[in-house]
């Protein structure tokens, strides 16, 4: 927490600012009793008109001025306090585009973005109420009690009684109510989850005729929500009433031992009221301090996660050696490349790789679920690093290349086909930034996307929602294809990314590759035996290992396991 | 529709309340029919309305002590600290206690019966709510995104709740004792009143002056806000994209736009609302000026007592309190009344309709289905389905076979009645669908169905939930037959392991698993399976088939695929295209017909197989 701290040192004149001005205003509103006490035990007593007067002046006078310290305080925290959290949120923003996959995988991506837009807001408020409030609750205690000293030292013991009380009582609830509201949230989560679950699932529910069992799942958890709920308020209905009484009966208090002080004689009637007044700003004070502690715990909580962010240490950099020239004819080697995920346990997720594609070549690979094939093509990125072994491209180990001229060499389509708010021409010219309208038609049209993208009426303006909610998944499919065909990079992934594509549009989108100049060493994943048959090596993945490979006369003559694979698509009678 | 449910969505992501910080000095939303909504909400709470009366009787008993409290105390000093009656002095104190227990005692006992029948009355709602949703048809969770539901029966809900819990009594509190607080300043001093109340009026213009500002602030706050975190959901969930393609840099600098107006137009927000503070504070120590000064002198004219400028001082320093409470509840309810509307709206969706007074019960099913000219549109003019026939005998397995959006799960749609058909008919048995009760139609018809839901339970609930009094060896049976034993054993409890939210730690293969067991559990008469093995690899595939067609074995059945290996072995072939049955036949008829079905079937095996 008092590491993000480091980011308000850039705004360190407003954060000195405001509490300085923020004393201006508990000085304004500590004078005002002090004032009134002299008017009723100077003015009024000796009945001096001008006095009174001249002393409601000053209190006008005084109040102004602490009106200029609050606003000034306010305006100061406001800036320091936004421009911190913008400060912040970019820092975590591009910390997270520093991130490589190995990161990402770290953190669940709802986490991650909770952490960049609500923890912030979190810790930015902190900021903004601690400049203000959190110097003005324990300046205004403060001074009150040695107001209320200097005023009478004796009757000032009744805050010896009353301020202990409060705090017991105020730290009790918190810490109570802190545990209750947390049970709370759980409760509140189960709801929820339910409810959600009931979204999602309804077709399932209704299908299994399961209405009745789920109203009784849910009326458990809205019953316990209830019966939590109904706790934790009724113990914060305890507050108000019991801060109140402890408030009035030390007013009470000091009206009687004041009033018994006075008929001795060592105390006047105005300084009674001045009193009283100090009481009410005294325990007004140490409630918000009892507010402040709920939110600092809250906003601790967002701290800690922002730092973890933070703190993340990048695992890929660019080695000192590598060179920033990109790859380009796209021979690419894997020598005994073995790989296992950081945070898996146990189990390679890849062993003994090695195979060679020749600059132009197809290289297909099949697999069931879960045999490595998406990892295999991710090392080529850098997204990953191999345990051991190496990786060439063009001959030269791609650690020996910078990240930007790698990636700026290998187009991969991911098997999830993201596309970003903005227009199709846009999400296309990802690949290319400088690419002209011809040649994101001439892509498009290569994935089989042009036609349908010129049916819109808006054609490659059309502007997509986000995660393109307006495309079909093969639509969606299509203009990624696209936006990687248009980066005319030397090799080239499609990580079964046509799934969602019928056969008809995938065999014209494989037609289409083999006719782009200049070829690209491609590399196919897929599901389907026919989406690779044609390719000039095949990759049979198995566990991790490459099973069998070569072209798909050969693999079907000589592969066990090939061939199973081809008799479970094609049919017992293909074989 | 859907352009309106955008607009819709787009509003509500601006709504305030959005986040824990909601509430505080956000553009507030007027509902949009106030009067009908607080009377609906009233049809909740009328069911307690005698803890209500209570409750305000309470209020009365509770402000009341509480205001006579400044009075007392200015009673005191005059009587008798000036005086110096001490014994006196002591029994007004001694009833000053008693009268703040009471107070304090009141207060409690309202917040503690309000907050009952708040929470009360709030899962009432929620209860009305989840029933909704278990009556609402299927077209209406197609047609809303889930967003805007779920946002309904969560954030609006607690909207309600919150202001229910604190803000019903605190109004009227209030209201009382501002109306009590300004009576007895009249009381006391009818001139001192009018010179405090003065400052009343420069209040009221101050805080309209600073809230419109300030909303408008909070307003360009929000949209800056929205715009922002649409930024980074869409850039960190498509992250692995954004690096792929190095955008990084170009995904910062957008991100600084939105941030840099963010931040400035945060400063301007924050500036106004945090104003108010201090502009409050102003006005209470110019009161306090006010009527020291005046007091003062009115004491020495000997109008008023010394006593009574101390009562006035508490009172007037009371009376900023209920009035800056009873601003910021103004908003809080309102926003709450539009939640509620919005609850309410979705209460008001168009259920399913009831079963017919005649439905029948289906027992002993034999699976003969008939769809006799069946025709369905979805949205009006757009047809789905065209004169669709179909004659389905006993024990037969249909595959039915199309591009996709040719109609094959629209007839799936059909038969489940997640939608009623718009002319035409379909019998079970010779029963007319929709004269059977849903309930049992449902029951007869076993479902796998193209996504997979599962719950965030064990796995062995999982399966269960095809049929609930299994027993756990028939939930082992049922996955073994599925071939989804070998892998549940493998999960770090077996069958007992709980499965994280959208069960995201099992492939979408497993999950497919998974649901066939349970569908396998219910034991249906008729079997409908759309796509249900599409992510299970097929060497995998091949093992389930043979489960499967030990399964289908006397059941009628409907198998959609696109696996062509995965529809081979039906007794007949349905192919669909653009909403019509094209051709009909076994594959090998098919294949010699050479239509529709032979070519799908060689663009997949023939360049294969040759």
């Amino acid at each position: 927490m008092l590491k993000i701290m480091r980011f308000l040192r850039p705004h360190w004149k407003a954060v000195l600012l405001a509490p300085l001005l923020m004393i201006a205003e508990v000085i304004a509103d500590l004078y005002q009793p002090t004032l009134l006490a002299s008017i009723v035990d100077v003015g009024v007593a000796a009945e001096d008109i001008p006095y009174i007067l001249r002393t409601g002046a000053v209190m006008i006078g005084v109040a102004l001025l602490g009106m200029a310290g609050g606003v000034g305080c306010t305006v100061a925290a406001s800036m320091a306090s936004q421009h911190f959290g913008a400060d912040l949120r970019a820092a975590l923003f591009e910390k997270v585009q520093s991130f490589s996959f190995a990161n990402l995988d770290q953190y669940k991506t709802s986490s991650l973005i909770t952490r960049v837009t609500n923890d912030v807001t979190q810790v930015q408020n902190l900021v903004l109420m601690g400049l203000r409030m959190m110097v003005r609750a324990p300046l205004l205690s403060l001074g009150g009690i040695v107001m209320a000293i200097r005023i009478n030292p004796q009757l000032s013991m009744i805050f010896l009684v009353s301020i202990p009380v409060l705090a017991v009582i105020m730290a009790l609830l918190v810490k109570r109510g802190f545990r209750l509201f947390t049970l709370v949230q759980e409760k509140l989560d189960r709801v929820n989850n339910v409810m959600r679950e009931n979204l999602s699932g309804i077709r399932l529910i209704k299908a299994f005729v399961r209405s009745d069992h789920e109203r009784k799942r849910f009326s458990v958890s809205n019953d316990d929500l209830m019966d939590m709920s109904v706790q934790a308020g009724r113990l914060m209905a305890l507050a108000m009433p019991l801060i109140m009484l402890i408030m009035n009966l030390s007013i009470v208090g000091i009206l009687y031992f004041g009033g018994v002080q006075v008929d001795r004689g060592t105390m006047m009637v105005g300084e009674i009221m001045a009193f009283v007044n100090y009481m009410i700003h005294i325990l007004g004070s140490l409630m918000m301090v009892a507010f402040m502690f709920i939110m600092i715990s809250r906003a601790q909580a967002s701290g800690e996660r922002i730092q973890e962010v933070l703190a993340t240490e990048v695992d890929l950099h660019d080695e000192p050696e590598a060179e920033d020239i990109p790859v380009e004819e796209g021979r690419v080697e894997f020598e005994n490349v073995h790989f296992s995920y950081p945070q898996a346990s146990g189990e390679p997720v890849l062993q003994d790789i090695s195979f060679t594609a020749e600059p132009g070549e197809m290289v297909g690979i099949l697999g069931g679920t879960g045999s490595g094939k998406s990892t295999l093509v991710s090392l080529m990125l850098r997204l990953y690093d191999p345990d051991s072994g190496r990786i060439l491209m063009d001959g030269r180990d791609i650690r020996h290349i910078t990240l930007d001229a790698l990636r700026r060499s290998v187009s991969i389509v991911l098997q999830d086909a993201v596309l970003f708010s903005g227009t199709i021409d846009e999400n296309i010219r990802w690949g290319r930034p400088d690419a002209g309208t011809e040649q994101v038609v001439e892509a498009a049209d290569h994935a089989q996307a042009d036609h349908f993208i010129q049916s819109f009426p808006h054609g490659y303006d059309s502007v997509l929602g986000q995660r393109a909610v307006n495309l079909s998944g093969g639509q969606k499919q299509r203009v990624s294809i696209a936006r990687g065909l248009i980066k005319d990079a030397p090799v080239l992934i499609l990580d079964d990314s046509t799934s969602a594509v019928d056969l008809g549009t995938e065999s014209r989108i494989q037609e289409a590759l083999r006719r782009r100049e200049p070829q690209a060493t491609t590399f196919v994943i897929a599901q389907r035996i026919t989406s690779v048959m044609d390719a000039d090596t095949i990759l049979v993945l198995d566990e991790g290992r490459i099973a069998a490979s070569g072209t798909h006369d050969r693999l079907l003559a000589e592969s066990s396991i090939y061939q199973d694979i081809y008799r479970s698509q094609m049919g017992e009678e293909a074989v | 529709m859907s352009a309106q449910n955008r607009s819709d969505t787009e509003r509500r992501r601006r709504r305030p309340g959005g986040g824990p910080h909601g509430g505080l000095m956000m553009p507030i939303e007027k509902p949009k029919r106030g009067r009908q909504t607080v009377g609906r909400l009233w049809g909740y709470l009328r069911r307690e309305k005698w803890l209500m009366a209570v409750v305000f009787m309470l209020v009365l008993v509770s402000a009341g002590a509480m205001l006579s409290g400044p009075y007392l105390i200015g009673v005191g000093i005059d009587r008798f600290i000036i005086p110096g009656d001490m014994p006196g002095l002591l029994m007004l104190a001694m009833a000053m206690i008693g009268l703040y227990l009471l107070g304090a005692g009141g207060m409690w006992l309202q917040n503690h019966i309000m907050v009952g029948m708040a929470q009360r009355t709030v899962r009432d709602i929620r209860k009305d709510l989840f029933d909704t949703i278990q009556d609402l048809p299927v077209r209406f969770f197609d047609t809303h995104t889930h967003g805007d539901t779920m946002s309904r029966l969560s954030n609006d809900v607690e909207h309600v709740a919150n202001v229910l819990n604190n803000s019903v009594t605190q109004a009227f509190n209030s209201f009382i004792t501002i109306f009590g607080t300004i009576t007895m300043m009249l009381i006391l001093s009818p001139v001192l009143t009018v010179m405090t109340l003065v400052t009343v009026p420069i209040m009221a213009v101050i805080t309209k002056l600073v809230a419109v500002r300030t909303r408008h602030y909070f307003g360009e706050q929000q949209k800056h806000l929205g715009e922002l975190n649409g930024l980074v959901e869409e850039t960190i969930s498509g992250q692995r994209v954004v690096k792929v393609f190095q955008q990084e840099d170009a995904m910062i600098e957008k991100f600084s736009e939105h941030n840099d107006d963010l931040r400035d137009s945060g400063v301007k927000a924050q500036i106004f609302a945090g104003v108010v503070g201090p502009t409050m504070n102003v006005i209470n120590n110019l009161n306090f000026a006010i009527v020291a000064a005046a007091g003062g002198y009115l004491a020495i004219q000997d109008l008023i007592t010394v006593g009574i400028i101390a009562s006035f001082i508490t009172y007037s320093r009371q009376l900023a309190r209920p009035l800056n409470q009873l601003a910021s509840q103004f908003n809080m309810v309102q926003s709450a009344v539009a939640g509620a509307e919005r609850c309410f709206e979705l209460m008001d969706e168009e259920k399913e309709p009831k079963d017919d007074d005649q439905a029948v019960e289906l027992d002993d099913v034999q699976g003969e289905v008939r769809l006799v000219n069946v025709d369905f549109a979805y949205e009006p003019d757009v047809p789905v389905l065209k004169n669709v026939s179909l004659d389905v005998e006993p024990g037969e397995t249909i595959a039915l076979v199309g591009p996709t959006g040719a109609g094959k799960t629209t007839i799936i749609n059909l038969l489940t009645r997640f939608y009623d058909i718009q002319s035409g008919s379909i019998t079970i048995d010779g029963w007319d669908i929709r004269s059977i009760r849903r309930h049992s139609l449902r029951h007869a018809l076993g479902i796998v169905l193209q996504d997979t839901y599962l719950f965030s339970d064990s796995v062995r609930e999982n399966i269960r939930y095809g049929r609930l009094d299994a027993s756990d060896e028939e939930v082992e049976r049922a996955a073994e037959m599925a071939f989804a034993d070998t892998f549940i054993r493998r999960l770090p409890h077996g069958y007992d392991t709980v499965l994280a939210d959208d069960a995201g730690d099992l492939s979408q293969g497993q999950r497919q698993l998974l649901s066939i067991a349970r569908a396998i559990l219910a034991d249906p008469a008729i079997l409908i399976l759309d796509e249900a093995t599409s992510s299970v690899d097929t060497r995998t595939e091949v093992h389930i088939q043979r489960a499967m067609v030990e399964l289908m074995k006397g059941r009628t059945c409907f198998v959609i695929a696109h696996r062509l290996s995965t529809i081979r072995d039906a007794d007949r072939i349905v192919v669909i295209n653009h909403g019509e049955i094209v051709e009909e036949g076994s594959h090998r008829e098919l294949l010699e017909a050479g239509g529709f079905y032979s070519e799908l079937y060689q663009s997949q095996f023939e360049r294969a197989a040759s």
